[in-house]
């Protein structure tokens, strides 16, 4: 029997407890003081007679507005799919048949090594346009093969956490349900996946911020969400002084987005390290 | 199958060998408990003691020779393991509660979904076994907020709700403070004194010495001698027994 | 070793089954598909050995006693984490690219930093940015009362940070740091937006002349597949080599 000590051997390892940035009132200054540089370089730029640049960003923010609600309604949609099918997947990735282990670790691994955008790229050209059930015929627009296209990798990191998170379940619970008499089913639905959900989703939080910060990516193969509009907006506009701000304005609405829960993750973590 | 009857015993394990792998654990055991009895398995770290208490309950497969539970053989790959289970309780060293449920939670689950019982009279029989282990008043209490002497009396009342025919325990107090171990052994005193058939694996010798009706002593994998406590720790037999106690006591 | 016979026969598979891989069989395509994926591979490797440098570097200012120092580099992981990639990529590229042009003799504007170099850099720093926190957590999981006991023994501050603390903090960060190399490598292949002749890019040049895409496509995914694969691969064996015994990490 190895004996454990409690005394401090290693610490654990925790990513995202570094030093809190927190938004302060100089944060907020620092902010607006970059933006304002950045607005003022353009604005020297400026041929006399045209807009300022606020005013631009502000008349095409209504349009920005759309394009990001497709990214979040996408990345929504991946996020639902993704995990409906990843953690069966991840509980066959533990079963006890060999065929079922192998072919389900086989698919994990496959997609979990595949680059985004070749699966985006594979499902918008080889998906059908439309599918035929029986007599309906569903259409499959643009968004909705890469959204597949997207679960896709969101599947296979969903099937690896399922599948770590049961097993870092400590062996003596099994042991425990097992001679209590529990059946297996019993032991993984009433004993050991309870314990999963609280592990699971510090990490699954991460993986939700990690995928609408991959929703751009659909611009690639043609959907019109906010990065192709903002593409449309500054050839539109041809002004090369619009480029950075327009840039950075639309990085600022990604990050505004992902900063939140990003911290909200960390907090999960936290809470859920004291048992 | 033979139809089992009190006067054979409860237990009986038979030239039982278990080997991990390249490691051979257990080489040869054989043992005889009978119904009521209550025995102490003592020895060195390693010597096999908790794997043999898994063979019992087949948590673990043996390679070869013969367990007998209440009649039943254990090493038959059509062992119906979930009825072996219902007839064999154990506790570990490290407690094992199910930490999202409630003490009571814990007593009640197995005996509502493995045994299918009635709810209500499981859970007037679970509040009085929690009262039975001195814990009354910690039934809405998660094993978090619980000391290790309190998970493990918790632990016990599990195991008991099921009605075993024979308990075993692993080394239940290795993993408590010295102030809490008294009352985790004063419970399982009152258990063998009403009748429960126990089978201990325990390094507490004053504790053998006062309960058992035997106790056995391992060492290597190989049961070395056994004995009434009194006869055993006055005068042992084999000269590894002789050492082990001296290294002990 | 002569491999025509080997093209001829994927020339005889076109044939009879109408499986196009002209990467195989066709001279030009495939030092097409062969050079971009060099360009590729090339790509990747850069990015792994920058983004590591990267990390290093900050994960050292970011333990610096100067305030201003940690928040600009917790500023400049928070904007990299959060923020797609891709527009980071846009961002470099086309904003921060069109300031940075110079006119030749003919009178043209050509920029400066080619496209591949912006592919690299951007990268490198967006996966530099989670490496200073994997190599920060891997550097607070070594208790102080090690560096201590390396002190008493006779190390001097440098020589215990280079001898006892960082052999181990980078053991308990392998496995986080190999999972995020394993992501740059995945990430690579957004080059193609801005027109790096990596893998990607010159499959797409080749099914739009071939109209080959379901053949290109799967060709596409094995590589990369295979790629990333035999990364990962590697990076499981040295994590294993490195493995501390007994140590589970949290």
């Amino acid at each position: 029997m190895i004996q454990r000590t409690d005394l401090p051997v290693l610490k654990p390892f925790r990513l995202g407890a570094a030093e809190p940035f927190r938004f302060s009132a100089w944060h907020g200054v620092a902010l607006v003081a970059a933006l304002l540089v950045a607005v003022g370089i353009g604005e020297a730029q400026a041929a006399p007679g045209t807009p300022g640049i606020i005013a631009t960003i502000l008349k095409w923010t209504p349009l920005l507005a759309q394009g990001f609600a497709l990214n979040i309604a996408m990345s929504f949609l991946a996020m639902a799919i993704g995990t409906a099918v990843g953690v069966p997947l991840g509980l066959a990735q533990i079963s006890l048949l060999p065929p079922v282990r192998a072919s389900s670790w086989f698919a994990t691994q496959f997609f979990r090594n595949s680059p985004w955008l070749v699966l985006l790229f594979y499902c918008m050209l080889l998906l059908p346009f439309e599918v035929r059930v029986g007599d309906t015929i569903i259409p499959l627009p643009g968004w909705l093969k890469s959204t597949i296209g997207l679960s896709l990798p969101v599947m296979a990191n969903v099937s690896e956490l399922v599948r770590g998170a049961v097993r870092s379940i400590p062996y003596g619970q099994w042991e425990a349900a097992e001679s209590l008499a529990m059946s297996r089913r019993q032991t993984l639905g009433m004993i050991i996946l309870p314990q999963c959900v609280k592990r699971m989703t510090p990490p699954w939080m991460n993986l939700y911020a990690i995928l609408t910060v991959a929703t751009p990516l659909t611009s690639v193969v043609g959907v019109s969400e906010a990065m192709t509009l903002t593409g449309d907006i500054l050839s539109s506009e041809a002004r090369t002084d619009l480029l950075v701000p327009m840039y950075l304005y639309l990085l600022l609405w990604f990050f505004l987005y992902c900063y939140p829960i990003a911290r909200a993750t960390i907090a999960l973590e936290k809470r859920f390290q004291v048992r | 199958m033979m139809v089992w009857t009190p006067d054979q015993p409860l237990v009986r394990l038979a030239e039982v060998h278990k080997s991990f792998g390249a490691i051979t654990v257990l080489k040869g055991v054989s043992m005889a408990v009978m119904k009521g009895e209550v025995i102490c398995i003592i020895g060195p770290s390693g010597s096999g003691k908790s794997t043999l208490l898994r063979c019992i309950n087949a948590l673990v497969p043996i390679q070869r020779g013969s367990i007998l539970v209440e009649g039943q053989e254990v090493n038959d790959p059509k062992l119906d393991k979930l009825a072996l289970r219902r007839k064999v309780g154990m506790v570990f060293q490290q407690y094992n509660l199910f930490p999202h449920k409630t003490a009571l939670e814990n007593v009640m689950m197995a005996p509502i979904h493995v045994l299918k019982r009635d709810r209500g009279q499981v859970e007037a029989e679970a509040l009085a076994l929690i009262r039975k282990v001195r814990l009354q008043g910690k039934e809405h209490a998660y094993p978090g907020e619980l000391s290790g002497g309190q998970q493990q009396r918790i632990a016990i009342a599990r195991s008991l709700a099921m009605n075993p025919d024979v308990m075993l325990f692993d080394e239940v107090t290795a993993a408590l403070d010295p102030e809490t171990v008294k009352d985790v052994l004063v419970t399982i005193r009152e258990l063998a004194e009403d009748g429960m058939t126990c089978m201990i694996v325990t390094h507490e010798m004053g504790f053998a010495r006062e309960v058992a009706d035997q106790v056995y002593f391992t060492d290597g994998g190989v049961l070395v001698e056994h004995g009434p406590p009194k006869q055993f720790f006055a005068s042992p037999r084999d000269p590894r027994t002789r050492q082990f106690l001296d290294q002990i006591l | 070793m002569d491999f025509q016979p080997l093209w001829d026969w994927f020339r005889v598979l076109h044939a009879t089954s109408g499986i196009k891989l002209t990467i195989f069989y066709d001279a030009f395509d495939r030092a097409r598909f062969f050079n971009g994926f060099l360009t590729s591979v090339r790509l990747m490797a850069v990015c792994l050995v920058a983004s590591v440098a990267i990390g290093v570097v900050g994960a050292w200012i970011q333990g610096s006693r100067l305030r201003v120092l940690r928040l600009v580099t917790q500023g400049y992981i928070q904007f990299f984490r959060n923020t797609p990639p891709l527009v980071q990529l846009y961002f470099f590229y086309f904003a921060l690219g069109s300031y940075l042009k110079i006119t030749t003799g003919t009178g043209m504007s050509v920029p400066i930093v080619s496209s591949f170099t912006w592919a690299a850099i951007c990268l490198s720093f967006y996966a530099g940015a989670f490496n200073v926190e994997i190599f920060r957590a891997g550097i607070e999981a070594v208790p102080r009362e090690t560096l201590e006991a390396a002190e008493s023994l006779g190390y001097s501050r440098l020589k215990a940070y280079v001898y006892v603390l960082l052999p181990l903090a980078f053991r308990i960060s392998l496995p986080a740091l190999n999972n995020n190399l394993v992501n740059l490598v995945k990430t690579t292949t957004i080059a193609y937006a801005i027109a790096v002749p990596e893998m990607l890019y010159v499959a797409n040049q080749i099914w739009s002349d071939e109209s080959n895409v379901p053949e290109m496509m799967n060709v596409l995914l094995v590589t990369y597949v295979s790629l990333v694969g035999a990364l990962v691969y590697v990076m499981g064996r040295w994590e294993r080599a490195l493995r501390i015994p007994g140590y589970m990490p949290a």
